[in-house]
């Protein structure tokens, strides 16, 4: 016998093996520092979340608070570290329910395929060729503003993408050999979908996860920022640009300041799915630029 | 001096994602004439098509020529410019790839295509290249050279569009034609066709060439000189003649000795006694959507023997495996497993049914859940069948390892881990693991080298000794059927056109089509294309091409015999023989084919 004996690197799960790059360094901790501020806020914060501290409005930064005041005279340090909270768990909310429909509906009709698939995939495509603000300007509109339905709302809009995403991973996957012979022993659906197809998707399903999360965030804030989201005196990223615009022509900085967060947010998220991404095809592009 | 190509110390390196340079080719040195086919042959991963592509001064993504000259017309092409090096390839050297399916643009039309390269060097105007490309079409033997530009890939077969391949290299005139592996893709039948087509256009121009191919038998026809490769080093050089009869090497004897001989020469397995079938398929049709696919097929396979399915790619051999397995539904006919009738659809089918019955796919590399250890891999049907758990499942695990000679030590590693020999191993324990009656054996050795093949057709020898398992053995390789197999059955288009003992399949009177089939099988003699491509049978067979569901004779439209009036009208139903031998053909039993 002489079988070849060129051995690839073992592959444990989708994380094994991978080595950051100085992008994925830096934006993970970034990503890392926000998930603190969020878990330890209430400690680390100097004040409360709706708490007035000063009778200027919009007081410079270093005057009144480390960053200045907003237009109540609130600490805009402390509101924001209160609305790192509001954003990244209701983002995280948003997306874990978007996944939930669309992965399930996703796999089912690539499984089941004929007229579940059909009617599904028209629906959806239904719901992708309405503007999504629209959508859910309508939505919030007819049913009022709670964060139930500010939730449910985006999650639904969001699971468009992710049921055409996991349409296509069903489809791809369900073709091939393994599962053809998994079929051939005679499993059923539940052992395919969840043993030989769900764990070879896992991928690009983290992958798409970060970048529907980075989508919540933006669409979170756009609608918080028209007034539909988050409610005062909560505090939360997009809200607080709204709240503070205002104070942009007075020369405060009140409103760049959450843009400013909610951007480094988002692209660390980014920078983070990139490197996810190009690590599992082996090599990163800046690696490939260096070779 | 007239060397048009002349490769010096050449070396080149490849890099695995993520890893450093290793080398791939290491220090190999060749050259070539004018008007001389050059072979390199080798196992896969010995490095010829990289060798081949280094020749144009390329080298794939990932890889890099790290040292070596390689003189082309006398320049040495690695000291030019990307730009400079970018206009010689289309004009003084051009490539035939593997896969001509695959190397086509299906959005645009052949004719546009075979003369892009020319048109884009500026070597004339659409209109002339049209006329010198019909030229080309004429001398390649291409049906309808005239119109045939104005076709789209699709349109064409797969032989056929190997040849717009090779007259697509060939529109510019090129003085070097590297062709690899360009007839490994094809069908026996098909390939003949091909091969005398270049061998034809390279002597009629005294174009240069390199032919890459791992197939000694094929080699033997084309090439002037072979050179032999091993893990990127140069084994042996030497004339056709002295390499086929005389190898220096014992690399090269190796690889000789693991050449098959002719189907009609093997020792045949004595067919055992007649048992009862573990598989009857009873007048089976089947297909996909509007396409039928298998029209009326019976076949049987009795307990621990093998039967052998040959025939062509499309001729429904593996949609049978499928219909068997229950993967496929069929449209009529019915499937006895162990004298139980079995549902059509897998679903229907209660487990001990499933268990008697396994299939093994031909691709091992995607036939086996990446994401699961083999131990999961072959625990699952240990579990799901006899309900093995825990530290018994373990056991057997390393028990069906050691019988499909694989250290147990392989039970925590992922497929990924493993060489494409030993995941085929892998994949005929899992069948095992079920303890079934027969095993369904879709093309289970086609894509492995011909070393690690010849291991695993042992295998499958000893495990049916051992445990008295039956194997459909589907294949396109008539030597391995003629060699392994007790019964063979001949498909063609979807219908049974022969069926017996092997010794008497493949021994006289013959169907017409078995007849094409065997002769078609490339001897290791030089001289033989010659021989059989002029034949009668070769030229009506390249006539025509395959037509699934014809009424009549599927074969009517490619053979010599056929009886006009009575073949392509009335379909000839199987008749018996002498010697459990059937054959579906009108001709008279005296008439067949008998050499």
């Amino acid at each position: 016998m002489s079988d070849a004996t060129e051995i690839a690197k073992p592959r444990a799960s989708v994380f094994a093996g991978l080595r950051l790059t100085w992008t994925a360094t830096i934006a993970g901790s970034v990503l890392l520092f926000w998930l603190v501020l969020a878990l330890f806020g209430p400690w680390i914060a100097p004040h409360g979340e709706a708490e007035i501290i000063s009778g200027t409005t919009f007081a410079p930064v270093g005057e009144g608070g480390l960053l200045g005041t907003d237009k109540l005279g609130r600490d805009v340090f402390s509101r924001l570290i209160y609305g790192v909270r509001t954003t990244l768990l209701l983002a995280l909310i948003t997306t874990v329910i978007s996944f939930a429909f669309g992965v399930t509906l996703g796999f089912a009709a690539a499984n089941l395929k004929g007229w579940f698939d059909i009617v599904v995939s028209r629906i959806v495509e239904a719901f992708m060729a309405f503007p999504s603000t629209l959508l859910a300007l309508v939505v919030i509109g007819a049913f009022g503003t709670s964060i139930t339905v500010l939730v449910l709302t985006v999650g639904l809009v969001l699971s468009t993408s992710v049921f055409r995403v996991s349409r296509a991973l069903g489809y791809d996957i369900g073709v091939m050999d393994f599962v053809e012979a998994a079929r051939a022993r005679g499993e059923g659906t539940w052992w395919i979908l969840t043993r030989e197809i769900l764990p070879n998707s896992m991928a690009p399903l983290i992958a798409e996860f970060g970048l529907r999360f980075t989508f919540s965030i933006l669409f979170l804030s756009g609608l918080s920022f028209l007034g539909l989201g988050v409610q005062e005196p909560a505090a939360d990223w997009g809200l607080m640009v709204q709240e503070n615009v205002g104070g942009l022509f007075l020369g405060s900085s009140a409103a760049l300041i959450p843009a400013a967060c909610i951007a480094s947010l988002t692209v660390s998220m980014n920078l983070l799915v990139d490197w996810f991404q190009q690590r599992q095809q082996g090599e990163t592009v800046l690696e490939k630029i260096d070779q | 001096m007239n060397d048009i190509l002349t490769i010096k110390n050449l070396r080149v390196e490849g890099r695995p994602p993520g890893g450093s340079y290793v080398p791939i080719v290491k220090g190999v040195s060749l050259n070539v004439a004018k008007g001389e086919v050059l072979a390199l042959i080798g196992e896969s991963g010995s490095g010829k098509s990289t060798i081949s592509l280094a020749s144009m001064g390329f080298a794939r993504p990932g890889c890099r020529i790290a040292g070596g000259e390689i003189w082309l017309n006398g320049r040495d092409i690695m000291k030019l410019s990307p730009h400079e090096r970018h206009a010689l390839r289309g004009d003084e050297v051009s490539y035939v790839a593997q896969s001509a399916a695959a190397s086509f643009n299906p959005a645009l039309r052949i004719g546009k295509q075979v003369i892009e390269a020319p048109l884009w060097h500026g070597a004339g105007d659409a209109a002339t290249l049209t006329a010198t490309a019909v030229d080309l079409y004429r001398k390649l033997d291409l049906p309808n050279p005239d119109t045939v530009g104005d076709k789209f890939p699709h349109q064409v077969s797969g032989g056929q569009l190997q040849r717009l391949m090779a007259a697509m290299a060939m529109s510019c005139g090129p003085d070097l034609l590297i062709l690899d592996e360009p007839t490994t893709a094809l069908d026996v039948t098909t390939q003949i066709e091909v091969l005398k087509a270049f061998k034809d256009i390279i002597r009629d121009q005294g174009t240069a060439a390199i032919y890459v191919t791992h197939d000694l038998a094929v080699v033997a026809q084309v090439a002037d000189r072979i050179l032999v490769l091993k893990n990127g080093e140069m084994v042996e050089e030497g004339p056709t003649a002295q390499i086929l009869n005389d190898p220096k090497h014992e690399y090269t004897r190796s690889l000789m000795d693991a050449v098959r001989p002719a189907p009609h020469l093997v020792d045949h397995v004595d067919g055992s006694a007649a048992q009862a079938p573990v598989i009857s398929a009873r007048n089976i049709t089947a297909g996909y959507g509007a396409l039928t696919i298998l029209s009326d097929v019976s076949v049987d396979v009795p307990a621990a023997s093998v039967v052998g399915v040959i025939g062509e790619s499309g001729c429904g051999k593996s949609t049978l495996a499928r219909v068997v397995a229950g993967l496929t539904p069929l449209r009529e006919g019915e499937i006895k497993l162990d004298g139980k009738v079995a549902a059509p659809g897998v679903k229907d089918r209660p487990r001990d049914t499933l268990k008697d019955c396994q299939i093994v796919f031909q691709m091992a590399d995607t036939a086996l859940n990446p994401r699961q250890r083999i131990g999961d891999i072959l625990g699952r049907p240990l579990e799901f069948y006899q309900g093995l758990k825990g530290r018994a499942r373990l056991d057997k695990v390393g028990e069906l390892l050691e019988l499909v000679d694989l250290p147990r030590s392989f039970a925590s590693r992922f497929p990924g881990e493993l060489s494409g020999g030993q995941k085929q191993r892998i994949n005929l324990a899992r069948a095992l693991a079920a303890d079934p009656k027969v095993i369904l054996c879709d093309e289970v050795t086609s894509a492995l080298d011909t070393v690690v093949a010849a291991g695993v057709i042992e295998l499958l020898k000893s495990l049916k000794d051992k445990l008295g398992v039956a194997y459909m053995f589907i294949s396109h390789d008539l030597s391995t059927v003629a060699s392994f197999a007790d019964e063979v059955v001949v498909l063609y288009a979807g219908r049974v056109v022969e069926k017996g003992p092997s010794k008497a399949v493949f021994s006289p009177p013959f169907h017409p089509y078995t007849k094409l089939l065997l002769s078609s099988v490339p001897e290791m003699r030089q001289g033989w294309l010659e021989g059989v491509a002029d034949t009668g049978e070769a030229k009506a067979a390249s006539a025509g091409s395959v037509i699934i569901g014809a009424k009549g004779c599927p074969f009517a439209n490619r053979c010599t015999h056929v009886i006009a009036g009575t073949c392509d009208r009335v379909t000839p139903p199987l008749r018996d023989l002498p010697g459990e031998l059937s054959v579906a053909c009108h001709l008279d039993t005296d008439a067949l084919p008998s050499t």
